[in-house]
């Protein structure tokens, strides 16, 4: 059964809901119904439902106060299955639509327990007394070990929403937008300055926050009062408007996006809301595919308008957090936009002429103004004048001091004040009323304007804070309208027009002809400055007047603040969380620092100023990642040969952003087993590695052989064409950081090859160089990693095996060690380089990466006859670590010199231009002889079966494993393995002064309490001639 | 000093907490100081503190140039942790940790020093290497750790992707238990309300624009309310320092660069403990008002202004959705960017200068929060002592001349 109450707070006629279309939807569970072009937020109102939540702090009943983005109460769990869930909805935001479910955050509401919500708003009322601003600091601090465990609950009791506990079935897409000028806001100021840029032929992009564009527009009464644009209805005026700009080829317009962030050089980050009106996950369309649920347009725009209206200030009076309490400009709204009365009897508090608006929507829709209190002696603008006429009672030099109520406003306390003594004067009168609406004036929407660091200013003719227009970081930035302190229309129109044309001519486009539209006259009076309003008890003893409701902030705990010390409104903020919240402050901001201005005996101006941050409203994650999750987090590189590695069985492993085949198990081998057979396949017939992935970075250009000069630590100068080295790269800490063998292809012409994860590094580190430092030097560096494939063929058959394929001579003597040769393998055009890794025999094919995989596999179609054996990489650095042949970010970690490694022979320290390292190199710390120094281990045999021994890879080593805790550590092992050819487990190790300590033992403390053995050797295990690589 | 408890805050609460006494003092400058603290972070506020308690020199300033705490201590991520790789530097990093464990009691201020433990995960066979050989390295210098495979990672945070099918699988993770966070302000307030106790001069909204020299030697410091004496003065002013040695006359190798933060919408409890990740490159922990803090590397450019590009934001925010798919609906609430002072081998330097009786305490970079007792506790002791703390010593600015480096990169890309 449904269950559901007659909207009786709906109006009868007027408002832009479609009352034919109702929607269903539930709240904690109950069923409801709105009708289209409902928020959530209205739909709930027009449902009656007072309570939406509980305060975080205080467990206090909270409802709506306003109707927008600074709405600080109404924050909702959505959705309607597990991944679907979304926290922390602003209802005011969020469009109903059909099946729409909404939970509040917090517990007791939530739970709607009747016990429970009785009771704990009165705890909260008195518990408030208990938890200062502060109190945590204060307390919780003995036992000391006790602390934990009040945390716990203190952390039980955080937190708005909840977070889905499934992943995200939707996506998110990534626009990048260029355009000339970026209207943001599209009320009549942004409607207008768009309407002239777009004339002028600017490219523009207009977006609103809303579900429709027209801003202010959208809530005018439709009755007399509401002024004409050259005698048009604004609506009317509206339509056309937006009818002209979507007629514009070059003219983007976009509601539900909000602009969240401004970035240096008008960068703004747009949010589009796709289909969160639709549903909580986005509808799949009529081709069966997910629609994306959010955009995030990346605009550069030479000119941004900020045309972002102004928030509307509350006044902070005692119990001003019960719901029913509003801002006066959401109480029109609701009954303009949506036709929904907030209650039956309202009480207005004011300070300015616009907010009596409130009172007079009220009156047309049949409803009781039980009195205006404004807290001027003689207010008189023609609106003022309109209540007048209205009858409505309008007490004068008053406000609204204090709401009765609790979980609904049930009375105002209503006395005369004296704004300057901050003090009641008058008897106090007690209202009977359910709503109290309220306007301390209008704080210009500045956000933006300030997320670059450009502070606002203080303004004493808005009684608001300014954009900092004309600070160096907002340069192309303007602002127009309420967002720059224009409230009456024909200034906005005014400001708006020459915003425009400033944007036009700053793009350079002859301005159009357009004429600002004449605006019917309405008399404001000026407004009177009031933030907290004085209580007959003094702030600290009455009851709480809050600031910041979403964080429970209230003028005592202000005060509090200052009384403590806290004089810096930075202070303040942190102290008592005022603005921390996800409204970011938007309503209490303003009020806060007017409290502490009092407190301090200031102005506001001296108090400071506000400071705000991206975002202007809350963005979901999803739509910042974008594309950029799952799969495509970070690009995986495959190389030619994948669908062969793959078919194979082979284990990856991820090197950068490569897959690499780690091993090829065969049958139920472990890695070990497969590991074990492939490297006495390599030492005893041939086998194959794909190293494609090596970076390989093609280097030409007059200079080409002194920038490796340079960038390398030994010498490249007599190189031959034909012939490759290997080579060693420090930082310019003398550190090594790379290393690779290069091949002279020509004179002017070489191929480097560095190590699979750093290619790009050092790509960038060699541009670096050569554009900032060696501007002179001749030459061109190009990537060409995935350019080619790259089988190494290594083992004792493999001169045979590769020369099956090619009519590359293959000679030992015509075709020695460390050259190069180009000529045809398997029909393809290639390379093939005579370099070895393993210690043996070894050709490293390289063609054209198409090919590879054809290559590849006509290769293994010759191989058989030889025993070829595929290995991946784990083999790759047992044969290596054999050799004593370093892994560049195993071996090394950024603190060790090629000196370090033993790999003097590889320095040129008498190269004639200096290189990068070099000087750091000759520094007397890196050059004393009890560095860290690379040599081998060999795990010390007590008993059989101890040459399965293998080393930990980052076991510390010390010389004395009897030493007390801290225990001092000479080194630890940066490689280990377990040998087949040698038959034991061995390792490579850095030890202090290690190179002169050959045949000592060192020792290496296990984690659970052991101590290992090992005895240093030379670096290098098998075959130390190198003959093997030279048959 | 008004001493703080639960008893007391209940009293105050009967007499409408109208008799709380000022956390601190608004003092004029005085002529001359003994020492004069440049900076009122943290660390220039922990310094003063220290110096006053354990030194007994308590004729000091501490002069800050906005309101204290209000740099990169009001702009950090806040996590602490002990475990790095090199004995210099885990030494120096281990005696914060040992102050941050009775520190609430010490300043009789709570700083929410909240031991949830740190996990840095592993996502490579070299990430799993470095891994096993830091937290070797911590067994024998006798800070706590282990390693962990990705199992009990998952066991400890539910709510991240452990599977074998995310980019970059998690293949286990190095854990500190003693690890956390602690609340940034709080240690700011906490210190300062200690210092001014035992009579330090927190001089607030006064620049140091200059520093006098006589004969080689510091005799005082210029500041945008005139000339105030002192014949020792410690600079504390993180992002600042490049520009602060430059006024006294020599350079240092740091470069500013920013960094940047930012934090969710709050959330109902989801993550227990502070995950940090090299590799995928984030890191991420739940504060106790729900929302989750967030962070990654610096900006590569540098700058003094603090904020940085939307790139990083956009590449932070991807790696704790790889790290946390789930977090995807979630919603980013703010972004701010601090400017911190990055050494060539990620350490600090503590040390005296070229200038007879200046000594500066810099280059804390990405991870100084943590070190702030510790920081200011053996700054305090060199300031005192005029030569450094034995834990300070590897820390000398003239490291960078002898080559004496401290590499800390290879152990923590992500430096927190
Ligand atoms: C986004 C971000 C995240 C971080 N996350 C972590 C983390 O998780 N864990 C961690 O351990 N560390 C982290 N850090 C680093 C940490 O914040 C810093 O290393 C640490 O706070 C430095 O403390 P400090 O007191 O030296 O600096 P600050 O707090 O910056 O204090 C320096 C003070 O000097 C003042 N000053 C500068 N120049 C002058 C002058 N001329 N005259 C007078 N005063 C001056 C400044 O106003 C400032 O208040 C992070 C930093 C940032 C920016």
């Amino acid at each position: 059964m449904t269950e559901t109450r007659t909207p009786s707070r709906r109006t009868s006629s007027g408002g832009r809901i479609n009352r034919e279309t109702s929607l269903n939807f539930t709240f904690n569970g109950k069923r409801y119904q709105g009708l289209a072009g409902d928020t959530l937020a209205s739909a709930l109102m027009a449902n009656g439902v007072d309570v939406l939540n509980a305060s975080f702090k205080y467990a206090r009943p909270r409802g709506l106060v306003a109707a927008g983005a600074e709405e600080p109460n109404a924050i909702l769990q959505l959705g309607s299955t597990e991944s679907g869930q979304v926290p922390n909805v602003r209802a005011t935001q969020q469009a109903l639509y059909d099946g729409l479910e909404a939970h509040a955050v917090s517990g007791w509401v939530k739970s709607q327990k009747d016990l429970m919500s009785r009771f704990l708003p009165q705890v909260g009322k008195l518990g408030g007394k208990f938890m200062p601003p502060g109190f945590y600091y204060k307390t919780f601090m003995a036992p000391a070990s006790l602390w934990m465990t009040y945390e716990k609950y203190i952390r039980k009791a955080a937190g708005l929403g909840r977070s889905p506990l499934e992943n995200d079935p939707d996506i998110y897409d990534h626009l990048h937008q260029h355009t000339d000028v970026l209207v943001i806001g599209s009320g009549p100021a942004g409607l207008l300055a768009a309407l002239v840029a777009a004339r002028s032929g600017a490219r523009v992009i207009l977006c609103d926050e809303q579900e429709e564009l027209g801003g202010s527009l959208l809530s005018m009464s439709g009755d007399c009062l509401d002024q004409t644009l050259d005698g048009q209805p604004a609506s009317e005026w509206r339509d056309a408007v937006l009818a002209e700009l979507a007629a514009c080829d070059d003219v983007l317009l976009l509601p539900r996006t909000t602009a969240n962030g401004y970035h240096d050089h008008n960068f703004v980050t747009l949010h589009e809301r796709r289909t969160e009106h639709q549903a909580d996950i986005a509808p799949v369309n009529s081709r069966g595919a997910r629609q994306a649920r959010s955009r995030l347009h990346r605009v550069r725009a030479h000119r941004v308008i900020m045309a972002t209206g102004a928030h509307e200030r509350p006044l902070v009076y005692s119990h001003n957090d019960v719901p029913g309490n509003m801002i006066a400009g959401a109480v029109t709204t609701y009954l303009t936009r949506f036709g929904v009365a907030a209650g039956d009897k309202l009480v207005l508090s004011v300070n300015n002429d616009h907010a009596y608006r409130a009172a007079l929507a009220w009156k047309a829709a049949g409803r009781d103004v039980v009195a205006i209190a404004d807290a001027r002696s003689a207010p008189s603008g023609a609106l003022v004048e309109a209540a007048r006429a209205a009858g409505i009672r309008i007490i004068t030099g008053a406000a609204v001091i204090e709401a009765r109520g609790d979980r609904r406003v049930t009375g105002a306390r209503v006395a005369a004040i004296d704004i300057d003594g901050f003090k009641v004067t008058g008897e106090v009168e007690e209202l009977v009323c359910d709503t109290i609406a309220s306007s301390g004036g209008y704080s210009p929407v500045v956000h933006l304007a300030a997320h670059t660091g450009a502070r606002p200013v203080w303004s004493d003719e808005v009684h608001g804070f300014l954009p900092a227009l004309g600070a160096p970081m907002l340069k192309g930035f303007d602002a127009c309208g309420a967002a720059n302190g224009s409230f009456s229309l024909e200034d906005v129109l005014v400001a708006a027009y020459a915003s425009g044309v400033a944007a036009v001519e700053a793009c350079e486009y002859p301005v159009a002809d357009t004429i600002v539209p004449a605006v019917s006259a309405l008399v404001e009076a000026p407004m009177l400055p009031l933030y907290q309003v004085p209580h007959d008890k003094p702030t600290a003893r009455a009851p709480k007047q809050f600031v910041d409701l979403q964080n429970d902030v209230t003028a005592a705990g202000i005060e509090l603040a200052t009384r403590e010390g806290f004089e810096s409104i930075e202070h303040v903020k942190r102290y008592t969380a005022m603005g921390f919240g996800t409204d970011q402050g938007k309503l209490g901001n303003v009020n806060g620092m007017a409290v502490a201005a009092r407190c301090l005996g200031q102005t506001i101006p001296d108090t400071g100023t506000t400071v705000f941050r991206p975002n202007y409203t809350p963005v979901t994650f999803g739509a910042i990642v974008g594309r950029h999750c799952g799969a495509l987090f970070d690009p995986m590189r495959y190389t030619a040969m994948q669908e062969w590695h793959v078919a194979q069985g082979a284990k990856f492993e991820d090197v950068g952003q490569w897959k690499r085949p780690w091993y090829y198990p065969q049958g139920s081998e472990d890695m070990h087993a497969a590991v074990e057979r492939e490297c006495l396949a390599v030492r005893e017939k041939v086998g194959v590695l794909d190293a494609s992935t090596l970076g390989k970075i093609d280097i030409t250009g007059r200079d080409a052989r002194e920038f490796l000069n340079r960038i390398y630590t030994n010498a490249w100068a007599k190189l031959a064409v034909g012939k490759a080295r290997y080579g060693l790269m420090c930082h310019d800490d003398g550190m090594v950081m790379d290393d690779g063998v290069t091949t002279c292809l020509a004179e002017d012409h070489f191929l480097m090859t560095t190590t699979t994860g750093g290619a790009a590094a050092i790509l960038e580190w060699m541009e670096l160089w050569h554009q900032t430092e060696w501007p002179e030097l001749d030459v061109q560096m190009t990537s060409v990693t995935d350019h080619w494939a790259t089988l190494t063929v290594t083992g004792p058959e493999a001169r045979a095996l590769v020369g099956e394929l090619t009519d590359i001579d293959l000679d030992r003597d015509n075709f020695k060690f460390m050259e190069v040769r180009e000529g045809m393998i398997a029909d393809i055009p290639g390379r093939i380089f005579r370099i070895s890794f393993t210690g043996e025999l070894s050709y490293e094919l390289n063609v054209p990466a198409n090919y590879g995989q054809y290559v590849w596999e006509t290769l293994f179609a010759k191989g058989e006859k030889y025993g070829l054996t595929p290995y991946g990489t784990e083999t790759m650095h047992v044969l290596r670590a054999e050799k004593g042949f370093i892994i560049v970010g195993q071996d090394t970690d950024g603190s060790m010199t090629p000196e370090d490694l033993g790999m003097q022979w590889c320095v040129g320290y008498n190269k004639p231009y200096s290189w990068i390292g070099k000087r750091a190199l000759t520094r007397p710390d890196t050059r004393r002889d009890d560095r860290k120094q690379m040599i081998g281990l060999i795990p010390r045999r007590k008993k059989a079966g101890d040459e399965r021994i293998v080393l930990q890879e980052g076991a510390q080593i010390v010389f004395d494993p009897d030493h007390a805790i801290p225990m001092p550590m000479v080194g630890h092992v940066t490689s280990s393995y377990y040998s087949p050819t040698l038959g034991h487990g061995f390792a490579l190790a850095v030890v202090k002064g290690g190179s002169a300590r050959i045949g000592e033992t060192v020792f290496l403390p296990q984690a659970d309490g052991s101590t290992l053995e090992a005895e240093i050797t030379a670096p290098v295990f098998y075959d130390k001639k190198g003959a093997r690589q030279n048959v | 000093m008004q001493r703080y408890s639960g008893f007391g805050l209940v009293k105050h609460a009967l007499s409408h907490h109208e008799h709380w006494q000022k956390v601190w003092r608004s003092p004029e400058p005085k002529k001359e100081y003994d020492v004069i603290i440049v900076g009122g972070g943290g660390h220039g506020l922990a310094t003063a503190y220290y110096l006053a308690k354990e030194h007994g020199i308590t004729n000091i300033a501490v002069i800050e140039k906005g309101w204290l705490g209000g740099g990169n201590t009001a702009r950090n991520t806040t996590i602490v942790r002990s475990n790095y790789l090199w004995d210099e530097s885990a030494a120096l990093y281990e005696h914060s940790m040992k102050l941050w464990e009775g520190l609430s009691q010490d300043l009789n201020y709570n700083v929410m020093f909240s031991q949830r433990g740190v996990l840095n995960l592993g996502h490579t066979l070299q990430d799993m290497r470095d891994i096993q050989r830091r937290v070797n390295a911590n067994r024998l210098q006798g800070i706590d750790g282990e390693v962990l495979d990705t199992q009990q990672v998952q066991d400890l945070v539910p709510a991240m992707d452990c599977s074998a099918s995310t980019r970059y699988p998690v293949l286990g993770a190095s854990w500190q238990p003693r690890g956390g966070v602690a609340r940034h302000d709080a240690v700011a307030w906490g210190f300062a309300r200690g210092a001014d106790s035992l009579g330090v001069d927190l001089i607030q909204q006064t620049e140091v624009t200059g520093f006098r020299k006589q004969d080689g030697a510091i005799v005082g410091v210029e500041t945008s309310r005139g000339f105030i004496g002192a014949k020792r003065v410690g600079v504390v002013t993180a992002g600042n320092s490049g520009v602060m040695a430059e006024k006294a006359g020599f350079r240092l190798p740091l470069e500013s660069h920013p960094l940047q933060a930012l934090v969710s919408e709050p959330l109902k409890p989801i993550l227990d403990t502070v995950v940090m990740s090299n590799h995928v490159h984030g890191y991420v922990s739940q504060s106790d008002k729900g929302d989750l803090v967030i962070g990654a590397g610096i900006d590569g450019y540098v700058g003094y202004g603090q904020r940085g590009s939307y790139p990083t934001i956009e590449h932070t925010v991807q790696a704790i959705i790889e790290l946390f798919p789930i977090f995807s609906r979630v919603r980013m609430n703010r972004q701010w960017g601090g400017i911190v002072d990055t050494c060539p081998d990620a350490c600090p330097i503590i040390s005296k200068t070229p200038v007879k009786g200046l000594f500066f305490n810099c280059g804390w970079g990405t991870g100084g929060f943590k070190a702030t007792p510790g920081s200011g506790n053996i700054f305090a002791w060199t300031l005192a002592k005029g030569r450094a703390h034995p834990l300070a010593e590897p820390f000398a600015y003239d490291r960078f001349n002898s080559g004496k480096l401290i590499d800390e990169h290879g152990a923590a890309g992500v430096a927190h």
